[in-house]
């Protein structure tokens, strides 16, 4: 079985601070890191491996810096790692980014594709069910749990829901997206930190891959930000002296007012 | 192109600190409770065997790899630090260095995976920086030595099974002859004896070594008959930057703790890190552990280069980084004020653990003899 996992690199945004004059993110001196749900689904794989002798192959589409995260996931175990990077790449939005990763996977072949959920940065969750749209096989997003079955040869895999899980099973291609609740993701270890030394990252351009100009890119991109805000809160604090039957209903008013009930 | 190996592993070190070491820390001192489960996970992280070849089931690292991991460790735990120092300084190094093909492949395997924990045993009731006043005796026999004495304060002393023994083997031309030897716990005769109740690094096993009649047989002989105190002396030359790295860790440790806590603590009004005295004395503080680490990484260097500098390098970083561990975590202390007294913040023990770093693998005083010895020599 041949897993390819597709991963981000992402800011880390538990570091990350808002410029208060342009209201962007101040990117600048923030480091890096492989968006958490990404580094499930290369522990998941790795599992996977430890299984049924599975391969895993990190695959992800960024500048040349993204060369680190996919040497952590080759530090983590995984076997080998791709960087889909060009200029001709450059501005893509999710639509014009799983077009070029549909057309990498198609290149490297794999039986299996493992995307995270959704990244920290954007929070679209729509690259995995698009990768799969375009290659044309079966996706079970929100996976919180996959299992191997040996005898049967396919993957059991837990779908959660708001309420409940569903189950399903799978054979044959398939790709599935993984909530960061699946496993914590390994530590590196040392003889893989030392072994992904030796390893070359393959680099996959435009010419290499099969995909139609117009599709990539700033041009290939339907989506245009008009433009981005930074939430403002409202710190009045109003103190009321209720009964608790009229508490709960100056409560319950309050939310409603605002909507969020 | 960036060096991958020493980013992922700095970032790989750190988050072990951080997650899995730094959350025991208060446990393990206060029940003075050896971490088991940490050296567990180390081991399969291959933390155990970083400096050994891979064909000796190793992760075949460097030195430098070696070190970093023991500063980061002690910066959360020192116990944690000392832990791995003994064992791979005092009992995987000299293994390589001096050992033959037999026993490297005998040993090195179990001691790299982690299945098995190293130590070393020099120190003797009468041998303490007079180390060559050993009385332990290995006695030359048919097919093995006979081993005879008793060894204290030796760290990992129960934990590990696979032990470095010096010991007398006869007379030499100035004195006794003295020779090493790999010795396995599970050797008749051998035993384990009294636990030292201590100030610091409580965690980490400190015991006496009892050998009644033990057979060690001859090829466990390490290096030459009549090596044993140059074998001893170049081993502890490693580990005293080990030790140095650990030292260095706790004062990083209580740098953090204490920029921390001057922050959040506020008196007549304002965060007391706004006063003049707490800023001048963490800067000299940070000043002096940036002076200790580059001492640390210069003798890291000359051991991993072979240079003939170490001995020297090796004395001056552990005589320069234990003793900014005593000023620094002592200080540290006096910033908490009276909350710094109090086990409630990670200071006191940092400051406990600081002191023992002045002492083992030759005191303070041992390192300025050596300095000077080489300075007076020239």
């Amino acid at each position: 079985m041949k897993i390819i996992v597709c991963i981000k690199q992402v800011p880390n945004t538990t570091e990350i601070k808002i410029d208060p004059i342009t209201n962007t993110l101040k990117r600048d001196g923030v480091p890096s890191i492989i968006n958490p749900d990404d580094k499930t689904a290369v522990e998941a794989a790795l599992q996977l491996k430890e299984k049924c002798g599975a391969t895993v192959t990190v695959i992800t589409m960024g500048p040349m810096q993204a060369e680190k995260a996919l040497r952590e996931a080759l530090a983590m175990g995984a076997d080998e790692a791709f960087l889909i990077s060009d200029r001709a790449f450059a501005g893509s939005d999710t639509l014009a980014t799983s077009t070029i990763i549909a057309a990498a996977i198609k290149k490297l072949g794999a039986d299996v594709v493992f995307c995270g959920r959704q990244a920290i940065d954007g929070d679209t969750a729509q690259v995995g069910p698009q990768i799969s749209e375009h290659l044309g096989i079966p996706q079970i997003t929100y996976a919180a749990a996959i299992d191997y079955n040996a005898e049967r040869g396919s993957l059991v895999v837990k779908r959660q829901f708001e309420d409940r899980y569903q189950t399903l099973e799978v054979k044959g291609q398939c790709l599935i997206t993984i909530l960061s609740t699946l496993d914590k993701p390994r530590y590196m270890n040392v003889w893989d930190i030392i072994e992904q030394d030796e390893k070359e990252i393959g680099i996959i351009t435009f010419n290499d891959i099969e995909v139609d100009p117009a599709a990539i890119g700033l041009k290939g991109s339907p989506t245009k930000v008009k433009s981005t805000a930074t939430k403002q809160f409202d710190k009045t604090i109003e103190t009321l002296e209720l009964d608790p039957e009229s508490a709960a209903k100056a409560i319950v008013d309050a939310l409603k007012s605002r909507h969020l009930i | 192109m960036a060096n991958y190996k020493s980013i992922l592993f700095e970032q790989m070190i750190k988050d072990f600190a951080e997650n899995e070491v730094k959350p025991l820390a208060q446990e393990v001192d206060e029940q003075e409770r050896f971490p088991a489960e940490t050296v567990e996970k180390m081991a399969k992280l291959g933390l155990m065997g970083i400096i050994v070849p891979k064909q000796y089931g190793g992760a075949g690292g460097d030195y430098r790899m070696y070190i970093s991991a023991v500063e980061e460790l002690s910066k959360a735990c020192g116990t944690t630090g000392v832990v791995l120092s003994a064992h791979m300084s005092l009992c995987v190094a000299p293994i390589l260095e001096y050992g033959t093909e037999e026993q490297k492949q005998k040993y090195l395997p179990d001691l790299a995976s982690g299945r098995k924990i190293g130590a070393f045993g020099l120190t003797e009731p009468n041998a303490g920086t007079d180390a060559a006043n050993q009385q332990t005796t290995a006695v030359e026999m048919d097919d093995h030595y006979l081993l005879n004495g008793s060894k204290i304060f030796i760290t990992n002393a129960g934990y590990a099974s696979t032990y470095i023994i010096i010991a007398i083997t006869g007379k030499g031309p100035k004195g006794p002859e003295m020779s090493a030897f790999i010795v396995e716990s599970a050797f008749d005769g051998f035993s384990v004896g009294k636990k030292e109740k201590k100030m610091g690094i409580r965690g980490s096993s400190t015991c006496e070594l009892i050998f009644e009649n033990v057979k060690v047989p001859k090829e466990n002989l390490l290096g030459k008959r009549g090596d044993g105190f140059k074998i001893a002396m170049k081993t502890l030359d490693g580990g005293r930057i080990g030790i140095a790295a650990q030292a260095l860790g706790i004062a990083e440790g209580a740098l953090d703790a204490t920029i921390a806590y001057v922050k959040s603590r506020k008196q007549f009004n304002r965060s007391i890190s706004q006063f003049q005295n707490t800023q001048f004395v963490l800067a000299d503080l940070a000043t002096r552990v940036a002076a200790a680490k580059a001492l640390v990484y210069v003798a890291t260097d000359a051991k991993q280069n072979k240079l003939p500098t170490l001995s020297v390098n090796a004395a001056q970083a552990k005589l320069y980084s234990s003793e900014t561990a005593m000023e620094v975590t002592t200080k540290c202390v006096q910033l908490h004020g009276g909350y710094g007294y109090t086990r409630e913040y990670p200071v006191e023990r940092m400051m406990r653990d600081a002191k023992i770093t002045e002492i083992y693998e030759g005191t303070s005083e041992v390192q300025r003899m050596v300095i000077s010895g080489a300075l007076l020599r020239k």
